[in-house]
């Protein structure tokens, strides 16, 4: 019976090969440092569904931004657990992100025919930086609150276009309800969407031309 | 796998699935009694809520009354107001009807009319008598009643206020 079922869907919509080109692609050489990729990918998807569920209690306005994550940490089952998993994700993920693109740069892997590959790979590390930049604003305490302050500011130190740059990130000259707004923009939709898009093609690629060779003795 | 060789792509498959399963499991589980934590909670608040003198009660007139309840709703407080008439019958300090002037069909507030004789729902034209019963309009039933009420030492009438 399910069989059958499993037969007509695969017929439809290729399973089997979606399946045997997806997952089933063979590796040069097994590593653990090959790993980093999905591990990326992984925290980028455990990042976004503990995202979404935190924004079930957030909200992002300077009134109640710090009670709604202190009602988050105190007043929700478990919701210690769901901020603390992204809490910690995030720096996990700037980590294994950075690291992932040093093991590509150490093996040489971004030659060809790889070098788009690379490059929106330089892309997704800098969304995933934006990320955790946008992302430390939203709990509005003082330490966010001072953080963003100096972050804006050095953006700010750029010559001639510095203060439009301050004043673009901010939405004004200050720090404000504003900041807060745009910054959760930011980072509930347009930096995910940005990472996804790229995340889709980067993975296509890889797909596409397969593990690089590890580096023998005369590379 | 009966008979055959327990290969090596086997293994990796299942321990994927399984590892897969429990964070999946681990993360699921939690994020659903996070998702339905507010539904599972009963709040039950009572407490007794002084309404007013009873020798400001007048046998025969509704006495209108209010009070605020505050309510901490996650991390916001929000304070709702209730209201109500007590309609003594007689001078007998247990012999009164008191109604809480929400409307029984969409919980608009209701107003007594003197010339009328009647409480008037200004939303749809319910219209209630004096002790509470349906004389017209869309409500589906009377006028809820505070069935708890005392009467304290020095003369202030007191209800029992339940919430859920």
């Amino acid at each position: 019976m399910w069989t059958r079922v499993y037969q007509w869907l695969d017929e439809r919509l290729g399973l089997n090969e979606m399946y045997k080109n997806l997952l089933d692609r063979p590796e040069p050489q097994g590593s653990w440092w090959n790993t980093l990729g999905s591990a990326s990918l992984f925290l980028f998807i455990l990042q976004g569904v503990t995202g979404i569920f935190l924004t079930v209690y957030y909200t992002p306005s300077p009134d109640h931004a710090y009670d709604s994550i202190n009602y988050i940490m105190n007043g929700v089952a478990l919701g210690w657990l769901i901020r603390g998993i992204h809490h910690w994700g995030a720096t996990l993920m700037v980590i294994v992100v950075f690291v992932h693109m040093l093991r590509v740069f150490v093996t040489a892997s971004f030659k060809y025919p790889r070098e788009l590959t690379w490059l929106i790979g330089v892309g997704l590390f800098l969304l995933t930086l934006g990320m955790g930049f946008t992302g430390y604003l939203l709990p509005w305490d003082q330490k966010s609150y001072w953080a963003t302050t100096v972050g804006t500011q050095i953006a700010g130190s750029v010559p001639f276009i510095g203060d439009f740059i301050l004043k673009a990130l901010r939405g004004g000259p200050d720090l404000s309800a504003l900041t807060l707004q745009r910054f959760f923009s930011a980072h509930i939709w347009m930096l995910p969407a940005a990472l996804a898009g790229l995340i889709g093609v980067h993975l296509y690629l890889i797909i596409k031309h397969g593990e690089s060779h590890w580096p023998g003795k005369e590379d | 796998m009966p008979g055959k060789e327990f290969s090596r792509r086997d293994f990796i498959k299942i321990t994927t699935g399984v590892v897969g399963g429990m964070i999946g499991l681990g993360l699921g589980l939690p994020a659903l009694a996070y998702l339905l934590d507010p539904a599972f909670r009963t709040t039950t608040k009572e407490a007794w809520v002084p309404i007013g003198k009873l020798s400001d009660m007048q046998v025969g007139t509704p006495f209108q009354f209010s009070f605020t309840r505050v309510q901490l709703n996650g991390w916001e407080r929000t304070s709702t107001s209730y209201g109500g008439y007590v309609i003594r019958k007689s001078d007998d300090p247990t012999d009164m009807v008191i109604l809480n002037s929400r409307c029984t069909h969409l919980s608009c507030t209701v107003n007594w009319q003197q010339d009328a004789q009647a409480f008037i729902c200004p939303c749809h034209d319910g219209k209630f008598s004096v002790d509470g019963k349906v004389l017209g309009g869309p409500p589906p039933r009377p006028l809820d009643a505070y069935t708890d009420f005392r009467v304290t030492q020095d003369g202030v009438l007191e209800i029992f206020y339940k919430e859920g």
